[in-house]
């Protein structure tokens, strides 16, 4: 069962590495490239914690082998704050809404709120249950996550993004 | 809940995935049902051949007398496809209930047909629309109904040697025609416990002209119910006609038991759907729809 060798553009970072074909994207994010912020919840599509986009759109990466990710951009959570390491707008809001409770589907969560907030910043209360439909919290602290993004869709129009 | 290591295989062209598959290969295409399946170690293949770079397979194109979908269409575009929301209604409606933002930009249309989980709403939807197939093996190419296609669980008439293609809805002749799609689940997204499809077409005068219920998660496949069909088929269908049609569907389903429901409340929740269904279907072919 021959290895293959795939080029993968993660968070603006070039990475070049040699898989077996049967590693899924979030095994190769976390065990190859050592990108811990997406989690591995119920590793078979159900859970949404191993969300990441794929050229810009929400997709899980537990249902993705890591070769079909070859010559694609994918953004992880790390990808989500600033130059400078620091937290970005979107994780700030959940921060301060306090939408956080055990953290585990958190990187899930941003990643599909980043997805609907880059399509629309004005999103209604059913657009925001929509785009995180897919995604469980255990902790069902549902209505502070979706108060972030409200929260964070605020931020963006004030900032006239 | 990591894969059996398998063999890769990444061909250009529909001929290269078929001359590729035999009975210890199988198809990925969005992954969405298939890596899990992988990861459970339920499907151990020896190679996977990814048709996600054959171009021709993914598409949707208007030839006048059919809507042709590739096999590898993502699910996102036929839910977004201006072509489908207007001749395809009901495989819009359908999708729309079929799971998340995230798996439908993976998910594939010919993925969830080919799968052939009982309770998906695709299958489903093809059933009530009459749509064909056309698989290309290397003895060549043929098209078969989706009733045809449809097995069993997880089972369907395609070769080991074949390479699901294309999907085929025929467009309606009728000017008055409607369609409605109902579904009962856990969670919006989930399967469905049971899902309804209807479509009906009426003549001028209102009469019925064409009936269609397809139910899902009620049977080993989901299932058309003909003897409700005939008795709306010529008829000036109404509420009390639908609602004594619809005493059909018990008889011509065969649900089983487990942790969601159980046998005799899928029974009556089909009957409540099929309802719901033909009478949306009824209310969109008269112009009367809210």
């Amino acid at each position: 069962m021959s290895s293959l060798e795939i080029t993968v553009s993660v968070n603006g970072n070039s990475y070049t590495e040699t898989v077996e074909p049967r590693v899924t994207l979030v095994d190769f994010l976390r065990d190859k490239l050592a990108l811990t912020g997406t989690h591995i919840g119920c590793e078979h599509g159900v859970c949404g914690a191993c969300s990441v986009l794929l050229d810009g759109v929400p997709i899980r990466s537990c249902l993705m082998l890591a070769v079909q990710a070859d010559r694609r951009a994918v953004t992880t959570v790390e990808g989500l704050t600033q130059e400078d390491g620091t937290p970005g707008l979107l994780q700030d809001a959940f921060r301060d809404a306090h939408a956080m409770q055990c953290g585990y589907c958190i990187p899930g969560m941003l990643i599909a709120s980043e997805a609907l907030l880059c399509e629309n910043t004005d999103p209604t209360l059913d657009d925001i249950r929509e785009a995180i439909g897919g995604n469980i919290c255990r902790c069902t602290g549902y209505v502070q996550i979706i108060e972030a993004i409200q929260l964070a869709a605020e931020r963006l129009r004030e900032a006239g993004r | 809940m990591k894969p059996a290591p398998f063999d890769y295989a990444r061909p250009a062209t529909i001929d290269e995935a078929v001359a590729l598959l035999d009975d210890d290969s199988i198809v990925i295409a969005g992954g969405q049902t298939l890596v899990p399946m992988l990861a459970m170690r339920m499907a151990r293949p020896d190679r996977v051949v990814d048709i996600n770079n054959i171009p021709e397979l993914a598409g949707i194109t208007d030839t006048g007398t059919e809507i042709v979908i590739g096999a590898a269409t993502r699910q996102v575009d036929v839910l977004n496809s201006g072509l489908v929301a207007e001749k395809l209604p009901l495989l819009r409606k359908a999708i729309s209930f079929v799971g998340h933002t995230q798996t439908r930009n993976r998910g594939t249309v010919g993925g969830s047909l080919a799968h052939a989980d009982p309770a998906a709403e695709i299958p489903l939807a093809s059933l009530a629309m009459d749509a064909e197939v056309t698989l290309k093996g290397a003895g060549g190419e043929r098209r078969i109904g989706v009733d045809e296609f449809l097995v069993g669980p997880m089972m369907t008439a395609r070769e080991p040697d074949e390479l699901l293609v294309s999907l085929h809805y025929g467009l309606a002749s009728g000017t008055r025609v409607g369609t409605g799609f109902h579904e009962m689940s856990e969670r919006h997204g989930d399967f469905a416990m049971v899902a309804a499809a209807a479509r009906l077409e009426l003549d001028a005068g209102g009469a019925c002209t064409q009936a269609a219920l397809a139910l899902g998660g009620v049977d080993a496949r989901a299932v058309r119910i003909p003897a409700l069909e005939a008795m709306l088929t010529g008829q000036a269908v109404d509420a009390a006609l639908i609602q004594r049609a619809a005493q059909e569907i018990p008889r011509a389903i065969d649900p089983g038991d487990d942790q969601h429901a159980s046998a005799d409340y899928r029974r009556r929740v089909a009957v409540a759907l099929g309802e719901r269904a033909l009478t949306d279907a009824l209310e969109d072919a008269k112009g009367t729809a809210a």
